[in-house]
């Protein structure tokens, strides 16, 4: 009795196929096979055609020499390159512009976001032109457009024309807008600006441990500390000693005009000017409505408890709303980051060599599409991986703790 | 998804959905059932392949597709034209969404293997050369080291340009774009120093899509740096239609040379003494027979486009251009076509 009482109480539950549990794993085993095999036939197919045409396949061409010049390029490269390399600078080219696009775009973005909030009717309602407007004009539209304005004729001259006589003049002496891009004076490369980024890594760690202590400390206490001007001033601190140290390199390299070329300063090209101008501007617009809807999230109540404890408005901003305010637009913002870095590639248009525009032109020199394809879908997903990951991480940082 | 994407997916879809339909049956059969010829032709090249405003299209390139269309399936005016962008071409191809292209495309060794193409035969002998606003005062390309230059992507002509830039031991900076419009532009409004194509190409461009009135501020410079033997391009696998394609463009030359054009086609077929002219225009069978097509084909091409030198004279002195090496080798060139026989 006492046996079958302890078997009672565990009972060994039989498996059937009218159980849920075991009808669902069925099922995805069943999807699963069939996904397989489409792509298994389609790939098949595709192997098998490839062979009847006699078409090369596989990843040698990367190691062949590309044999086309590229305009612009974070590392030194050259027609005699080999393919690996040429889309290497397309993805260092996607990167750039994707880096800077989404800096500028933030940055643009809480402005306007916060703008499209004040009080004052007219500042709220160019603000809110601004985004209806740039949002819903084609991205593709607004790049071409900012292409043509910067190599039409009609506005800006070309590099040689500086070179006569009652010329147009440069800007700030060594400032050259052009149809062929600004030109402008940078720092000739020296280990010291090696040294003044090792010092500003520091510095960021630093500031970051003193943001950390100052909270626990305030956490503790109650004792407020000025962590933000304190962090800054380490960061500066660091980067400074870090430049210094290296042998505070002050030598400035400015474009000189020739009859073709310009050498020396830094060039942005028109393409990387459109592109980054209607990226940016495009999304922007619409951080700047999820700033608005992050910040109108926060219930009233929290802003005026927050006066009425007797808090400053730039405090209750940052300390009552923001926190509340991010938790609502951080996983949206994170998809306008991925969709800018995408857009991207609609730099073909106007040819700034990005990873598509050279993944194409590799495709089209080699004949070796499946390839070429894979190549950029493997690169925009570790970008968009990477991208998610990042924004994961800080949003889960900053999701509220219950206490 | 965007254009680019959206054509990179294509592209990617139709490379894996090769196969089945499309070659469970040869092209000329496919094209029979169909009832037309898909023919890849250029965006908009005058004198080569270029629609009109009601979409009709003219020009060598677009001649030999109607020639085709014609010996197959007897009419020169069942052809769909597909544009495509030279980088849009060889996938295009491969993947069957056209049957042939005739678009401007030269003969190399890789494309006539790697790609798994076949070159039928040259329809226009070019070379590459570069065009410059007059105001330049640039005389030679050797004066070019340094300057930008425009170039559209997936051409030999960018494979040439970075050629002769380095054995001349000359920089350039290439501003490289796809659509054949917003290269023109870019030029135009200066923001290249230098256009380089295919010489016919730059005589195109120059008279066709400068700023109106604007040709004569553009100069064509003297060097022609390449060899670029133009012509129509099938796929890899289909041996009939390669050699009709092929013959389509001897027997319009082989016209030439017997004086047989659109006009006297049909008359010559039943009134010469040439055997020759007999066999081409099918009065005596057996060369129809042996591509598959019907005893009429050349005589119908003909009918449709007219011989070499008709083709030529209606699309390309239009743009400044002497008939030179593509004339026929009896006349001082080196347009010859083997025997139809
Ligand atoms: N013959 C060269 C160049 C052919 C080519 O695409 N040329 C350009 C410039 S003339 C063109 O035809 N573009 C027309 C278009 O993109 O539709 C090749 O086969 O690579």
């Amino acid at each position: 009795m006492v046996d079958a009482a302890v078997g009672a109480g565990v009972p060994k539950r039989a498996r059937s196929i009218y159980d849920k549990e075991v009808q669902g794993v069925v099922w995805q085993v069943v999807v699963l096979a069939i996904v397989a095999g489409v792509v298994y036939y389609l790939y098949s197919n595709m192997v098998a055609n490839q062979a009847r045409q006699n078409i090369t396949t596989g990843f040698d061409y990367l190691g062949r020499e590309a044999g086309f010049g590229i305009g612009e390029s974070w590392t030194t490269y050259s027609p005699a390159s080999t393919y690996a390399q040429a889309v290497f600078v397309g993805f260092l080219n996607t990167l750039a512009v994707a880096i800077v696009g989404v800096v500028l775009a933030t940055f643009i973005g809480i402005s306007v976001g916060i703008a499209l909030l004040s009080r004052n009717w007219l500042v709220a309602k160019l603000m809110s032109v601004y985004v209806n407007l740039l949002r819903n004009i084609p991205v593709l539209l607004q790049i071409i457009f900012w292409h043509t304005l910067i190599t039409s004729e009609r506005f800006l001259p070309i590099p040689r024309e500086f070179l006569v006589e009652n010329g147009p003049q440069p800007l700030l002496g060594s400032v050259y807008f052009t149809r062929r891009g600004i030109f402008m004076p940078i720092f000739e490369g020296h280990i010291g600006w090696l040294g003044a980024l090792v010092g500003l890594i520091v510095g960021i760690i630093g500031a970051w441990l003193l943001a950390r202590w100052a909270k626990r400390r305030m956490d503790d206490t109650g004792q407020q500390f000025p962590a933000f001007w304190a962090g800054i001033g380490v960061l500066a601190m660091c980067t400074f000693v870090g430049w210094i140290v290296m042998g505070a390199p002050t030598t400035v390299s400015y474009p000189s005009i020739g009859r073709f070329r310009v050498s020396g300063g830094m060039t942005m090209t028109p393409e990387f000017l459109a592109l980054l101008l209607g990226l940016t501007v495009y999304t922007s617009a619409f951080i700047a409505d999820i700033v608005r809807s992050g910040i109108l999230s926060v219930p009233k109540g929290q802003i005026e408890a927050g006066r009425a404890i007797g808090l400053k408005e730039s405090v209750i901003m940052r300390k009552v709303i923001l926190p509340q305010a991010l938790r609502v637009i951080i996983p949206p913002l994170t998809s306008q980051y991925l969709n800018l870095t995408k857009n991207s590639s609609l730099a073909v248009a106007v040819g700034y060599p990005e990873l598509v525009s050279i993944s194409n032109t590799t495709l089209s020199q080699t004949g070796q599409a499946p390839e070429a394809i894979l190549i950029m879908m493997i690169v925009y997903l570790a970008i968009s991986i990477t991208t998610s990951l990042l924004m994961n991480w800080y949003n889960a940082r900053i999701q509220l703790v219950e206490r | 998804m965007r254009s680019t994407t959206k054509v990179a997916v294509a592209s990617a879809a139709a490379v894996l959905m090769m196969g089945t339909a499309a070659y469970a049956q040869k092209t000329v059969e496919l094209i029979k059932a169909r009832g037309e010829l898909v023919c890849g032709v250029s965006t908009g090249l005058g004198g080569f392949s270029v629609p009109d405003s009601a979409g009709k299209w003219t020009g060598l390139d677009v001649d030999y597709c109607k020639a085709v269309a014609a010996a197959i399936l007897g009419d020169g005016n069942k052809v769909k034209f597909q544009a495509l962008t030279a980088q849009q071409r060889f996938t295009a191809l491969q993947s069957g969404e056209v049957d042939m292209l005739s678009r401007n495309t030269t003969w190399t060794l890789t494309r006539d293997t790697a790609l798994g193409l076949n070159f039928t035969a040259v329809t226009y002998y070019d070379g590459q050369g570069f065009m410059v606003p007059k105001k330049l005062g640039v005389k030679s390309a050797k004066e070019l080291d340094g300057a930008t230059v425009c170039v559209q992507p997936g051409t030999t002509t960018e494979l040439n340009l970075a050629d002769y830039f380095r054995s001349n031991n000359m920089k350039f900076t290439p501003v490289v774009i796809e659509n054949l419009q917003e290269v023109n532009a870019a030029f135009f409004s200066g923001r290249c120093d230098v256009y380089t194509t295919d010489a016919s190409g730059l005589a195109s461009i120059r008279k066709n899509d400068a700023p109106k009135g604007k040709s004569d501020d553009y100069v064509i410079l003297p060097e022609i740096i390449s060899k670029e033997p133009l012509g129509p391009v099938v796929r890899h696998g289909d041996d009939q239609f390669l050699d009709v394609v092929k013959w389509v463009i001897f027997a319009t030359v082989e016209a030439e040379e017997y004086g047989v054009t659109s006009a006297n086609a049909a008359k010559m077929a039943t009134d010469t003494k040439n055997p020759g002219i007999k066999r081409l225009l099918g009065s005596t069978p057996g060369m129809g027979k042996a591509l598959g097509l019907d005893e009429a084909w050349a005589m119908n091409a003909i009918k449709a486009v007219g011989n070499y030198g008709e083709i030529w004279e209606r699309n390309i002195p239009a743009l400044g251009l002497p008939r030179g090496v593509n004339n026929l080798w009896s006349k001082g060139g080196i347009m010859y076509a083997p025997p139809v026989r």
